[in-house]
């Protein structure tokens, strides 16, 4: 920049409107913060206050005095970890289950030339926009039929059948290793089980924890499952049971707030653990389309 | 070689075959008798009763259908392009040369993570009209405020502000999409005098188009089967001023939110109506493929600017 007094006046203007724009830029980024913050810093906070702090005029986002005791209450009153347990069974199982069939399905589907092939693939595509409702009355009589509503079972067996959402990020990602790769090992004579096993599965170990994670968090948090198929109490998700819990005692909104907290927390946690590969999932899905 | 042929065939059918198996049971077959069940008169203890058309006749007459559907369709039309929008503009705004974007995005992501239940029950403490943050931030800037759970005119929009603030899938998938964009188009626009505003009409949303398409048929279809949410609002009794219990179908107040698919399941599980509910499943069904038809028509075809460019950018 040349010296003050040569400061034109367009030079000025122009340095003007870029203060204005980088001021700008972050005031927005800062309101945007914030909007997506505090509901979670609230929630926090509330699940730390005593009752009759929670229920005064004068708010305080940091309570004069931390109950953390809130979070074993909610630990007893909710049966808290009854559920979690229960909700980490279910999910452990679907996670499970679509580790061992959704790439194998996946694989047939990008390296295995077979004349199915496209067909099954634009049918698995369609079915991403079958609303869940479409099937949920008939796929109920089913399990009700063979006496396994109120059990597992419903919620656990489908994910051995591979979500279609899962294998197309799947397939996403086997298309990308060469082929030369399987010819190789075709020439050498490896079956095709072999080539899947124990050449593509150990490359694709990536999106192979992508599919996990998303299975696990959409299952911890799946909800309109467990309330068709869950009866007892006993067998209550954590979903489940936070709801119920909600429409008994609306009052307790400590201990609901530190329950959602702790109920949440395991995601955020493995979010924070596998951020990249986190985002990188939810990208490859979504720019197929 | 033909017998190799009929091997790698072999092979792929094995392959996919839990999938198809899986498709049979839970997608085609139940998609078929609930086609039948719409026809019949059923609950869950006995065998389904051949009606005809009474099902659909009774729902074209149901002024609660109506209130579902119109509901819903508010969602659908207001909710999605807000949404999206939305989501855009955090995209772009992530977009910009700014510090710590890696940190701003994390925050902008992680309440899409909260399973809807935990979130759901936030919002519903944080839309408390005495003691929840909203209110206490508008009473703190001298504003008066508002019964949002319980006003049925702020209902449904309270529920698009709770989409807004989980919108990090969408808004990290148009991040992705707006890094693709080719930097010379940008530079050579640059070159041409075009401001920013122009940048943005002539470039970027040509560009992410396709994008933008798989997003709002994704929106569309989640809009349809918007439902969580509805269900713990309304379950929630008192605080959010429902009124509803748990054996009574509660739609909100005034049954402004009374979604489709609250009403279906409400039809299907709690009055036990099957046949009612399969047919409100059909009607379902066949709205969600008409739209996503419709959009699919309308503006699939200006994808290809999007994969041209995409194909340009490599």
């Amino acid at each position: 920049m040349e010296a003050g007094v040569f400061m034109g006046r367009e030079v000025r203007k122009m340095l003007n409107k870029k203060i204005v724009n980088i001021f700008f830029k972050y005031f927005i980024l800062l309101l945007l913060t914030a909007m997506f913050l505090f509901p979670l810093l609230f929630m926090l906070s509330t699940s730390v206050k005593s009752i009759n702090e929670i229920f005064t005029e004068s708010f305080h986002l940091i309570p004069r005095v931390f109950h953390f005791e809130n979070y074993a209450n909610a630990l007893r009153t909710i049966p808290y970890l009854r559920y979690a347990w229960n909700t980490l069974f279910i999910t452990v199982l679907n996670v499970v289950g679509q580790l061992l069939v959704s790439p194998m399905i996946a694989y047939s589907l990008s390296k295995v030339d077979w004349i199915g092939k496209r067909v099954v693939f634009v049918v698995l595509l369609s079915t991403m926009l079958l609303p869940y409702q479409a099937t949920m009355i008939p796929v109920y009589i089913i399990w009700n039929k063979l006496g396994l509503v109120g059990s597992y079972v419903p919620l656990i067996l489908p994910a051995f059948f591979g979500y279609a959402f899962y294998i197309i990020i799947l397939r996403q990602f086997f298309m990308t290793i060469p082929d030369s790769i399987l010819e190789s090992a075709k020439i050498d004579g490896a079956s095709e089980f072999r080539i899947y096993w124990n050449i593509m599965l150990p490359l694709c170990k990536p999106a192979l924890t992508s599919v996990a994670i998303f299975t696990f968090m959409f299952t911890w948090s799946d909800f309109l499952g467990p309330l068709i198929y869950l009866t007892k109490q006993d067998n209550y998700t954590l979903a489940l049971g936070l709801q119920q819990y909600l429409s008994e005692h609306t009052i307790a909104w400590e201990q609901l707030m530190a329950a959602s907290t702790m109920f949440a927390m395991p995601i955020v946690i493995i979010f924070f653990f596998a951020q990249r590969k986190f985002i990188e999932g939810v990208v490859t899905t979504g720019l197929k389309g | 070689m033909t017998k190799n042929k009929i091997k790698t065939n072999l092979y792929g059918l094995l392959f996919a075959l839990p999938w198809i198996i899986g498709f049979f049971i839970f997608g085609l077959y139940p998609i078929c008798k609930s086609l039948y069940y719409s026809f019949t008169d059923f609950n869950v203890f006995m065998e389904p009763n051949w009606v005809g058309l009474d099902n659909y006749k009774d729902l074209f007459q149901d002024r609660l259908f109506y209130k579902s559907l119109g509901n819903t369709l508010f969602m659908t039309a207001i909710g999605t392009p807000v949404t999206i929008v939305f989501a855009l503009i955090c995209a772009l705004v992530l977009n910009m040369k700014i510090k710590g974007r890696a940190f701003f995005r994390t925050i902008f992501f992680v309440p899409s993570l909260i399973p809807i239940v935990a979130a759901t029950l936030m919002w519903v403490w944080v839309f408390n009209p005495k003691y929840g943050l909203i209110n206490i931030i508008l009473k703190g800037v001298g504003l008066k405020g508002l019964n949002w759970l319980a006003d049925p005119l702020l209902t449904k929009p309270s529920l698009i502000l709770i989409g807004l603030w989980g919108m990090g899938v969408a808004m990290v998938i148009f991040l992705a999409a707006l890094q693709d964009v080719p930097r010379e188009l940008y530079e050579a626009a640059s070159m041409d005098g075009a401001n920013e505003w122009r940048k943005l009409i002539n470039i970027t949303l040509p560009c992410i188009s396709h994008i933008m398409l798989y997003q709002v048929i994704l929106a569309v279809i989640n809009n349809f089967q918007y439902f969580t949410q509805a269900y713990v609002i309304t379950g929630a009794g008192g605080s959010a001023g429902s009124g509803g219990g748990l054996n009574v179908a509660s739609g909100g107040p005034a049954n402004s939110i009374l979604f489709y698919a609250l009403y279906l399941y409400h039809n299907a599980f709690v009055f036990l109506k099957m046949g009612k509910a399969s047919a409100m499943a059909w009607i379902l069904f066949i709205i969600t493929g008409l739209v996503t038809w419709l959009l699919i028509k309308t503006y699939g075809g200006r994808g290809i600017h999007g994969e041209r460019g995409k194909k340009n950018a490599k």
